[in-house]
């Protein structure tokens, strides 16, 4: 690798030619201010659009100042990151980005977690000259079942842009317009419903401000756990005890499990329950339907289709839905654990504590965006009446538990109540990328050789990469096993399907980088994957941990076929526990 | 945003896959096929952008950012009698911004857009070449020269009955 040689703020520095000024800088332990790069090196996406120039640098023999995101080093270069020209320009450009800007940060959802905030902070802005030319823009504000697009808030850092569609491929936003009335918006300024996002939260990840926010319910929620008529239950996802510590200052891979719990209970819920034990009663499901599709296919018959696909994730099968509609009957008909803990808390578990179905109020506590939308659905309600009422994310169970004064961190470790809260570690392993395969092999591989598995680990079926395959040994039977996360990587998947280059037989398909665990409802990771891998890590921590660990020995989801179901893939679980696809992909109208 | 519902016929259609096969459907040519199909319409409404997006396949968010971005091009169908009003360097210092704000007085309608009764559309154009006569107008492939704010009347007049 050829080397370059410059100084940056006389301090000589080594770095590969075709660095920038920016990441050299670094190296030489100087950190220079950027706003619109983002750096997301674990997935290939380095955005430096070099737009909003916060990080302008001088370079001797150089006229103008350069952006040094996106400026390359040469031999020489003698570079200064912090002369009164700088200094003067970047306070310049800060007022000019924030003399169009909103000044409610008060009140603002993004306040104390803003990028642009924490810049104005940096820099000591405590004026903002040219206020009165600029034109304030007046776009309306865009509702969604989960996600707000605030575009009087947007700086046109064009992140949201970048994740849309470089990582995702969804293709819903892109910049419009120019000058003060530039923005990023879907196709003619359509609403998000409309469009075709998936929901993911990618975009609300990773906006700088407060352009991009989630559907809050948390108001919602305190009004109805103060209500004395209703019965308030909740599900937690098995990602948001590897992450909610976070929000309370503890290191990223901290588990709050039984803190979460703790908290869960102090804040009124009537009973605490897990999606983990969704999560079993899934494979039980999609198991089943694994190995019904397989064993047909396997004695030749024509009508089954395979690969068969996972379908717990709710972005994942908008995404589908919105793009690959000629594949509906592919992925797995089984619902996601947050729909099929609702069908059962609403029937069998009602039944039990003898409450109305109206006056029974399921609460999910997700990592996640897509499932403030996936609730919302109609074939999850029945007369009207949702099976899980709404969803929280993890960012806003932090900021309720801050409100109820509940000091977590002198939480004891408490346990989930039964029957809906037991889990093995085949659920929790769901959090992160091909851990839905991993449990159901655990599972599927007992049912169909009949024979104890000799390990329960699965190691190939683990890690960061973007796609990743694996044989899995059924007793003879090569298992073909695909696992995506990120839904570009989902695309290339899907279109070797279409297009018979793959022979897997079953893939596991997640929307987010890593899985649940790097969902939109997170505390913000703002594109550090070192976060990523010790949530990751903090899932199978877990996992190992529990002395159950394959879904189908979960005391508890047996007995919830012995006294309720009968067995997986009976008609009572396809009413309740299935579901179906419909094509939303927008036809072109001609005659 | 104003929005025209346009549906499209089978031929149309056609005529926009014909367009995007001649620049071999190749997303890096966005600008030239939509360069093109304005010239065969007229304009670039929503559904046209659809099957460019489709043909080209990039997201139709995407066509529609470009659309917005250069004032080239149009999602609503230009007047019979097209005013462009030349804000290039020139006619700019000249008092082009004057003139332009006269068309506008006078016709009741924004840079960009239609008169109800599709007689007129304005848009700025930069630079025709004309800078001898700055400020410059040209009405479909009229050009008319050193125009002042009081001569827009009479302009728009000699268009009255077509």
């Amino acid at each position: 690798m050829e080397m370059v040689t410059l100084t940056i703020d006389d301090k000589a520095v080594e770095v590969p030619k075709g660095t920038t000024i920016y990441k050299a800088a670094k190296k030489a332990g100087i950190e220079i201010p950027v706003l619109c790069y983002m750096d997301l090196g674990d997935l290939n996406i380095e955005h430096k659009p070099g737009g909003c120039r916060i990080c302008v640098v001088e370079v001797e023999g150089r006229r103008n100042l350069a952006p040094s995101c996106s400026t390359e080093v040469y031999e020489g270069m003698q570079v200064h990151t912090h002369t009164i020209r700088v200094l003067n320009a970047r306070q310049t450009i800060m007022e000019l980005l924030l003399s169009d800007h909103p000044k409610d940060c008060l009140i603002c959802p993004k306040s104390g977690n803003c990028d642009l905030q924490n810049m104005a902070i940096k820099m000591g802005v405590r004026e903002i000259h040219n206020q009165d030319i600029a034109e304030v823009s007046t776009y309306r504000t865009d509702f969604s079942p989960a996600i707000i697009r605030d575009m009087n808030k947007c700086i046109m850092c064009r992140r949201c842009e970048t994740m849309c569609n470089e990582f995702q491929t969804v293709g819903a936003l892109s910049a419009i317009n120019r000058g003060f009335m530039s923005v990023v918006a879907p196709a003619f300024e359509m609403d998000l419903e409309d469009s075709v996002c998936t929901y993911c939260g990618q975009c609300v990840a990773v906006c700088p401000t407060g352009a991009l926010t989630e559907v809050d319910h948390t108001h919602r929620l305190i009004r109805d756990l103060s209500n004395p008529s209703k019965t308030v239950i909740v599900q937690t996802a098995p990602a948001v005890r590897a992450a909610l510590g976070e929000a309370f200052g503890l290191p990223p891979g901290t588990l709050v499990t039984g803190k979460m719990a703790a908290a869960l209970r102090r804040l009124g819920f009537k009973y605490v329950f897990d999606t983990d034990f969704s999560a079993d009663l899934t494979i039980m499901e999609e198991g089943a339907e694994l190995l019904d599709r397989l064993t047909r296919h396997l004695k030749g018959d024509k009508t089954v289709r395979l690969p068969i696909l996972t379908s717990c994730c709710p972005s994942w099968v908008n995404f589908f839905e919105a793009q690959f509609p000629d594949m509906l009957d592919i992925p797995s008909t089984a619902r996601s654990p947050q729909q099929m803990f609702g069908a059962i808390a609403k029937t069998y578990f009602a039944d039990k504590i003898k409450v109305k179905r109206d006056h029974l109020v399921v609460v999910s506590i997700m990592p996640c965006l897509a499932k403030k939308y996936e609730c919302t659905r109609d074939e999850f309600k029945v007369d009207g009446n949702p099976d899980v009422d709404y969803s929280i994310s993890t960012r806003e169970l932090a900021h309720l538990i801050k409100q109820a004064n509940i000091d977590f961190h002198t939480l004891p470790d408490e346990e989930f109540d039964l029957p809906l809260g037991e889990s093995t570690g085949a659920g929790v392993i769901f959090g992160a990328t091909g851990g839905v395969i991993e449990a159901a092999i655990r599972t599927a591989y007992e049912l169909y050789t009949n024979k104890k598995l000799p390990r329960i680990d699965f190691q190939e079926l683990r890690g960061m990469d973007g796609i990743r395959e694996a044989v899995i040994d059924f007793d003879g039977l090569p298992l073909n096993i695909g696992i995506a996360h990120g839904l570009g990587n989902a695309r290339k998947l899907l279109e070797d399907i279409r297009s018979g280059k793959n022979s897997y037989h079953a893939i596991e398909i997640m929307a987010c980088p890593g899985g649940c665990i790097g969902g939109g409802g997170q505390p913000l990771h703002h594109g550090n994957f070192s976060i990523l891998k010790k949530r990751m890590e903090a899932i199978y921590r877990e996992d190992a941990a529990k002395s159950i660990r394959k879904s189908h020995e979960n005391p508890y989801i047996i007995k919830l076929y012995e006294e309720f179901l009968g067995k997986p893939m009976s008609e009572k679980s396809h009413k309740l526990l299935h579901t179906h696809y419909v094509d939303k992909s927008k036809k072109i109208i001609y005659i | 945003m104003s929005r025209i519902k346009v549906e499209l016929k089978k031929k149309d259609v056609d005529t926009i896959k014909e367009i995007c096969r001649s620049f071999n459907n190749n997303p890096d040519e966005l600008i030239n096929v939509l360069h093109t199909t304005q010239h065969a319409f007229g304009y670039l409404p929503a559904e046209i952008q659809e099957v460019v997006a489709r043909e080209l396949r990039i997201a139709v968010a995407k066509v529609y950012g470009v659309v917005t971005f250069y004032s080239f091009f149009s999602m609503v169908p230009k007047g019979r009698n097209p005013i462009s009003v030349c804000t290039g360097t020139a006619c700019y210092v000249r008092g082009a911004e004057n003139v332009l704000s006269e068309f506008r007085k006078e016709l009741n309608i924004d840079v960009g857009e239609t008169t109800p009764d599709g007689r007129f559309s304005i848009s700025c154009l930069r630079c025709i070449g004309a800078c001898g006569l700055a400020p410059v107008v040209m009405v479909g492939e009229k050009t008319y020269g050193r125009v002042s704010p009081e001569m827009v009347r009479d302009i728009i007049r000699e268009y009255e009955d077509q």
